[in-house]
């Protein structure tokens, strides 16, 4: 028998790959479109696919110029209730930047936490106390503020960031707790107590002053792209890899030699540190502050609409964003009942899709010119193809969207 | 040269003693086969080594330097890559992600790097996809950089194991196994594959129960029982060694 029976690959081959083009082979046209792809895909990542379907990108780049000018879209549509609707999509919007920032820890690095509340409070409290006692401007508090829930986060993280599964997602329910607690004791005189701190001013980029819920819109939702285009690019690195080594089998990413404990502390800090960052939208959009709004109940919302959009997926984020929170908004008559539904609605999830409504997607990688073209060239190319985005490689049989 | 030495080394569970004082050394550029019967501790001194768990006593040293009580990841940096008894792949993700694994702590883009998409990012990520390629195409997997771990045939995800070991860069390369389960046309493009490892100057200890497969591929031969090392030398003095033929065989009972 000396047929190969497996694959095809044939057997090894003899150290070949060396001779290969392995310096530097990306020439000026090369890194443009590699520009050009990384656009394409962070402008619709959904279609990062073999070839961009150009129907998909034309309506992705619709839907965005729609949502570009909704403000005006909602003006003729709603007239004079615009503000209220627009508040609802810059909810929508806080969510989702809290919600993916959540999802770098809950969905990449894979650790179950359901305390980002807490942070998300200490980035509102940072600047609030920073604006009104100290008299700061808001976009100067901004990273002040998401140092501090950075911070915090490392040092509450450092001691329980080996602990598995439910048992961290027990001490993380304690650390929301805790603070909540910590600010309704009016910790160290500065948090007002229960009432909280109030007539934090309006954020100014460039001298223009955010106020209105239009003026918000565009912050918020330039922040959310901005989130959005960063954590896909993190994901897609050697950082993000390593949180999805650690998340699939954390004993073997140690033994290929990932620091698991260290990127799983890193992870935690950089979502912590991003909730911060949306405190600090949060305090300047409600001018007021209560420990009110950082309850346990909100770190669920956002546990839910990680799980529910799919853990590790952007766009299921998104997704979950605008259901969780957008979608009560039409059935105002059943928001008591709200957290019922929610709870119904994890539960069916959890039996018929639990890897949410957009999953996260193979992550799809570009590979250099010479060894697309090898591949073109091979016997029998793979059921799933290869997805360069070259066209020499159009062998691949293409999936359907 | 001695690239790796053990001495005296020593394991207990509990009561029960895996190793007990165990004393070897491995020589550069060869491949090392360890065997035994089942329970006799052979796995157990590899997850000594690779940092899995912490020596009671005793010490390692590689290349010199003691590793005794670094973690893993450590480890590998140093120079010793490991591939496990029980295939753990990460299942969900393609085979060049698998291998792009053990690039990791051959890379250096950080969190800002990587957040910002830094030109130097981006740079080694095209390099590090090359070398992953590379290392796939070595052990014949060239066409499946795609697939999904999960998915591959067993003798697929045992050498996808090996290039994800390899894509660290080892100087030892540990393979638990790597026979196991393997059919008759695997384990001998297997052992060719062990034959091109070993051209590219990395050393080779192996547990493996195959014995036409061991004493084949190996200079040298460590036979272990009971957590102790009961013999050692080529495979040729390991197959007339009468206290290794008594742990295989037993003991007449009229003797």
């Amino acid at each position: 028998m000396t047929q190969n029976n497996g694959p095809p690959n044939g057997p090894p081959a003899s150290a070949p790959a060396k001779d290969l083009a392995r310096g530097p082979a990306l020439n000026q046209t090369n890194q443009v479109n590699h520009l050009a792809n990384n656009l394409a895909n962070n402008l619709a990542p959904e279609l990062n696919g073999s070839k961009t379907n150009p129907i998909l990108a034309i309506l992705t780049g619709l839907g965005l110029l729609i949502f570009a000018f909704l403000p005006m879209i909602l003006a003729a549509l709603v007239g004079r209730s615009t503000p209220y609707w627009l508040d609802v999509i810059n909810t929508v919007g806080l969510y989702t930047i809290l919600a993916l920032s959540l999802n770098v820890i809950l969905g990449h690095a894979g650790m179950f936490h359901m305390g980002h509340a807490a942070f998300f409070a200490i980035g509102a409290y940072s600047t609030a106390i920073l604006n009104l006692t100290y008299g700061w401007s808001i976009m100067a508090t901004m990273p002040v503020a998401a140092l501090a829930a950075g911070l915090v986060a490392l040092i509450l993280a450092w001691p329980i960031i080996h602990l598995r599964g439910d048992y961290l997602l027990i001490v993380t329910i304690g650390i929301v707790e805790i603070v909540r607690i910590a600010l309704t004791n009016n910790i160290f005189g500065l948090t007002g107590g229960s009432n909280g701190l109030v007539g934090i001013a309006r954020p100014s980029l460039f001298g223009f002053r955010i106020t209105s819920p239009k003026h918000f819109f565009y912050f918020i939702w330039i922040v959310v792209g901005l989130t959005f285009l960063l954590f896909h690019w993190l994901e897609n690195s050697r950082f993000g890899r390593a949180l999805k080594f650690i998340k699939e089998d954390t004993v073997a990413a140690e033994n290929m030699g990932v620091n698991t404990s260290r990127y799983k502390l890193m992870a935690f800090v950089v979502g912590a540190a991003w909730a911060g960052l949306a405190g600090t939208i949060f305090a300047s959009r409600m001018r007021t502050i209560s420990p009110e709004s950082f309850v346990f109940s909100e770190s669920v919302l956002l546990f839910t609409i990680v799980i529910l959009g799919g853990k590790g997926s952007q766009k299921g984020v998104l997704l979950g964003s605008f259901l969780v929170i957008g979608l009560p908004e039409f059935f105002r008559g059943f928001e008591d009942k709200r957290l019922l539904v929610f709870g119904a609605a994890l539960v069916v999830m959890m039996i018929f899709r639990p890897q949410g409504l957009l999953p996260s997607k193979q992550a799809r990688y570009k590979l250099p010119p010479a060894w697309a073209d090898r591949l073109a060239h091979l016997p029998k190319p793979e059921a799933n193809g290869s997805n360069g985005p070259g066209p020499q490689n159009s062998v691949a049989p293409k999936k359907g969207p | 040269m001695q690239i790796l030495s053990l001495s005296s080394l020593t394991k207990t569970f509990g009561g029960l003693v895996a190793v007990a004082g165990v004393s070897c050394g491995v020589e550069r550029g060869a491949v090392v086969g360890l065997i035994g019967p089942n329970g006799a501790g052979k796995t157990t001194v590899f997850n000594l080594i690779t940092g899995s768990i912490k020596p009671d006593d005793g010490h390692i040293f590689f290349s010199g330097h003691s590793i005794r009580g670094l973690r893993p990841h450590r480890i590998v940096a140093l120079g010793i890559a490991r591939t496990f008894q029980t295939i753990r792949l990460f299942q969900g993700l393609s085979a060049l992600e698998n291998v792009l694994s053990g690039c990791h702590c051959r890379m250096r883009s950080g969190l800002v790097a990587s957040l910002l998409r830094l030109p130097g990012q981006r740079r080694e990520e095209r390099l590090v996809i090359e070398r992953a390629m590379e290392e796939l195409d070595f052990v014949g997997l060239t066409g499946l950089w795609k697939a999904t771990a999960g998915s591959l045939p067993y003798g697929d995800q045992r050498r996808l194991e090996i290039a994800r070991a390899l894509a660290t860069e080892p100087k030892l390369l540990i393979l638990d196994e790597p026979a196991g389960g393997m059919n008759e046309q695997e384990t001998l493009e297997l052992r060719e594959l062990i034959k091109l490892i070993r051209k590219r100057d990395i050393t080779v200890l192996l547990i493996e129960h195959d014995m036409g497969f061991v004493m084949s591929v190996c200079d040298q031969v460590l036979v272990m029982e009971n957590g102790i090392l009961i013999a050692q030398g080529s495979p040729q003095e390991i197959q007339n060694n009468p206290k290794v033929i008594e742990a295989y065989l037993g003991l007449d009972d009229d003797d």
